[in-house]
């Protein structure tokens, strides 16, 4: 895939070598090619985010990310090594930190439960299977239902949880898909802040998609993507209204 | 007459207790990676064998006594053995189709049945040096990193060597050593398992005797429903297991190697089959047909108590047992005696196998009524 529009530049910070590099990736459902040679970059201690509107394959982005997708062709690489071959839950244990959209909390699991399982990407597991009070200050709310089971939660509380659960497992790189989807203003308040520092506190960096102007200007570098190609990109504080109007529903 | 409902209702139970051993491994597998184990009955008949052999191995040593421990340790180990090959060689393969899982394993059953009429010393070697041959060859070659590309290659040069090799070994021993190494195991006929002396007999109770085989058996399923229910409920393992049963693509996005997961469920359920195995020899003879007379009764017991529920399992077990068993035996008949028609009925019905056919009928008028079981399913979990 070549690029027509001039808008795209691959992301440069600084002389670092990017954490994650994607390259000419092409995915199908079948026999419909939804990626079209998608190139994208995140540098460490970076937050980018992935914009576009229903439907042009952000998920699918992720998911190949985390190999629940097989590419046909292309590569994917983690600190300059690649992940291909990778299964998913090797992935995972290699740093990747996933919040899917629709969040995916085992349900009939207590949130305690969930959260353990969080330690399941760590390299060798703790002895002491405790919960860190880092994880209770970025989200109050887990601390006093612990022995609820995670279905019973409302979707607010149950993004919480799948983002401190991703945070268990210490990863490199934390992807968050659409963390803030049909969550009331407050609570998106709540889920930047916490993202925001999650960011200044570990360094990790952040993979975002994201719909609200607010979150993505949070962002150091946007991605724009439009029917499986990537079509802009840039800083996010020289986010024009254009790019805006054009890719983000507001 | 109540000694005789008294004693048809602790058979039932004893009965009860067996599918419900049989089917909690069943049930186990089919909640985490939905395949319906066609060899589950199979896998009870090996159990139930192993039990033979380790019986016949003790006896006239002082630790006759306890054999059935013995047994029961030795069935478990050979029988999960038994199901790690099965799920790494066959089910693997066939995640997410349903269909062919059901056949393979059928044929897997098949397979098992003809194995235990026709195992000889010959036959054991033939295996064995086949794999030796075959599988060594294998691990030797594929330390090349280019193994995918040969693989064609291997397979077609490999299989015939190592298959013409083998028979040619066996035949070779076969005929030094004459009829000691051919000789059946065997063969098609039953084979009995004698019960150590302390479980003879049994425990005089209100008119009639409860035998302590039964008891035993009841109790090793208590044993086995509460280890199972602490093994998924207190260790590291039967979190990710109820973690991968409930969403298997999150639990392998937070790191759970799903593949492991999956191999030691199978390992476990099988095993748990191979407890029943060891159960079903003191109920009765054993022969190569023994894992078919349980596998449909142990598939209701699933259907009827809802998948993946385990106080829905222990309660359809049981009922199934009971039923099976009081219709089964003449105590129905009996009890039924002043009332003629109702009495004519389950005279009718008191065959086992005319029982099995009654036992169908309610459990399909059961299922028009709930459908998902006697515990369905329910709250956010469905849609979630
Ligand atoms: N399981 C599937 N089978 C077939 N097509 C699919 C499947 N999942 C998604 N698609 C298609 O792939 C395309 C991209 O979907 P994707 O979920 O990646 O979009 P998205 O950018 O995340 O959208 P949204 O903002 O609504 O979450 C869509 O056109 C969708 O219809
Ligand atoms: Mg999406």
């Amino acid at each position: 895939m070549s690029y027509e529009n001039a808008t795209l530049e691959p992301m440069r910070a600084d002389t670092a070598s990017p954490m994650l590099e994607v390259d000419d990736l092409n995915v199908y459902y079948g026999e419909s090619h939804i990626l079209r040679g998608v190139n994208m970059s995140v540098f460490p201690g970076k937050m980018v985010c992935l914009i576009g509107r229903n439907g042009v394959g952000k998920t699918t982005m992720l998911k190949t990310l985390m190999g629940i997708l097989k590419p046909r062709s292309g590569n994917i690489k983690l600190d300059g090594k690649s992940i291909i071959a990778r299964t998913t839950d090797q992935r995972a244990r290699l740093g990747i930190g996933y919040v899917p959209q629709g969040r995916e909390v085992i349900p009939r699991l207590t949130i305690k439960e969930n959260l353990i399982l969080g330690l399941e990407a760590l390299p060798e597991r703790p002895k002491h299977l405790e919960i860190p009070d880092e994880i209770f200050e970025l989200f109050p709310v887990l601390k006093t239902m612990l022995s609820r089971m995670g279905g019973d939660l409302s979707g607010g509380q149950q993004q919480q949880l799948a983002i401190a659960r991703a945070l268990m497992g210490r990863p490199r790189l934390l992807v968050l898909d659409e963390p803030t989807e049909g969550i009331q203003p407050s609570i998106i308040l709540e889920i930047e802040a916490a993202v925001r520092r999650i960011i200044e506190t570990t360094g990790i960096s952040v993979l975002l998609v994201e719909q609200h102007l607010h979150f993505v200007r949070q962002a150091d570098w946007y991605y724009a993507m439009q029917k499986g190609s990537m079509v802009a990109s840039g800083s996010t504080s020289q986010l024009s209204n254009d790019v805006i109007q054009q890719f983000l529903a507001v | 007459m109540l000694s005789g409902l008294v004693d048809g209702i602790f058979s039932g139970i004893s009965l009860g207790s067996v599918l419900l051993l049989a089917a909690l491994g069943l049930a186990i597998v089919f909640g985490l990676m939905g395949v319906i184990n066609m060899a589950h009955g199979e896998l009870i008949m090996l159990g139930a064998y192993t039990t033979f052999l380790v019986q016949n191995a003790l006896k006239n040593t002082p630790l006759f006594g306890i054999y059935i421990f013995v047994a029961l340790i030795a069935a478990f180990i050979v029988t999960a053995i038994f199901g790690l090959i099965l799920e790494r060689g066959v089910i693997r393969h066939l995640y997410g189709r349903p269909l062919e899982t059901l056949l393979a394993t059928w044929g897997v059953s098949l397979i098992l049945q003809q194995f235990v009429r026709s195992v000889s010393w010959q036959l054991v070697a033939i295996v064995a040096v086949f794999c030796v041959l075959f599988f060594g060859a294998m691990t030797i070659v594929a330390r090349r990193t280019d193994f995918e590309r040969i693989r064609g290659w291997f397979l077609a040069v490999m299989l015939p060597l190592s298959a013409v090799s083998a028979i040619a070994v066996g035949n070779v021993l076969g005929a030094t050593y004459k009829l000691a190494f051919t000789k059946e195991w065997f063969g098609a006929r039953n084979v009995d398992v004698t019960a150590p002396r302390w479980l003879r007999g049994g425990l005089p109770v209100a008119g009639t005797q409860f035998s302590y085989a039964r008891i035993f058996i009841i109790v090793l399923t208590i044993a086995c429903v509460v280890g199972v229910y602490w093994f998924l409920n207190n260790t590291p393992w039967g979190l990710r297991i109820r973690s991968v049963t409930q969403n298997r693509t999150m639990s392998a996005c937070l790191g759970i190697p799903t593949k492991k997961v999956d191999a030691l469920t199978f390992a476990l359920g099988s095993g748990l089959a191979g407890l029943a195995g060891c159960a079903v020899s003191l109920l009765g003879s054993v022969g190569p047909n023994t894992g078919q007379n349980y596998i449909v009764d142990t598939f209701m017991v699933v259907v009827v108590g809802g998948v993946g529920k385990l106080a829905g399992s222990i309660l359809a077990a049981l009922a199934i047992g009971t039923a099976n068993y009081l219709i089964g035996s003449n105590t129905l008949v009996d009890l039924t005696a002043p009332i003629q028609p109702l009495s004519d009925v389950f005279a009718f019905f008191s065959t086992i196998s005319m029982a099995k056919v009654l036992v169908f009928a309610l459990i399909i008028a059961f299922l028009q009524f709930r459908p998902g079981g006697l515990f369905p399913q329910k709250g956010r979990t469905v849609d979630a």
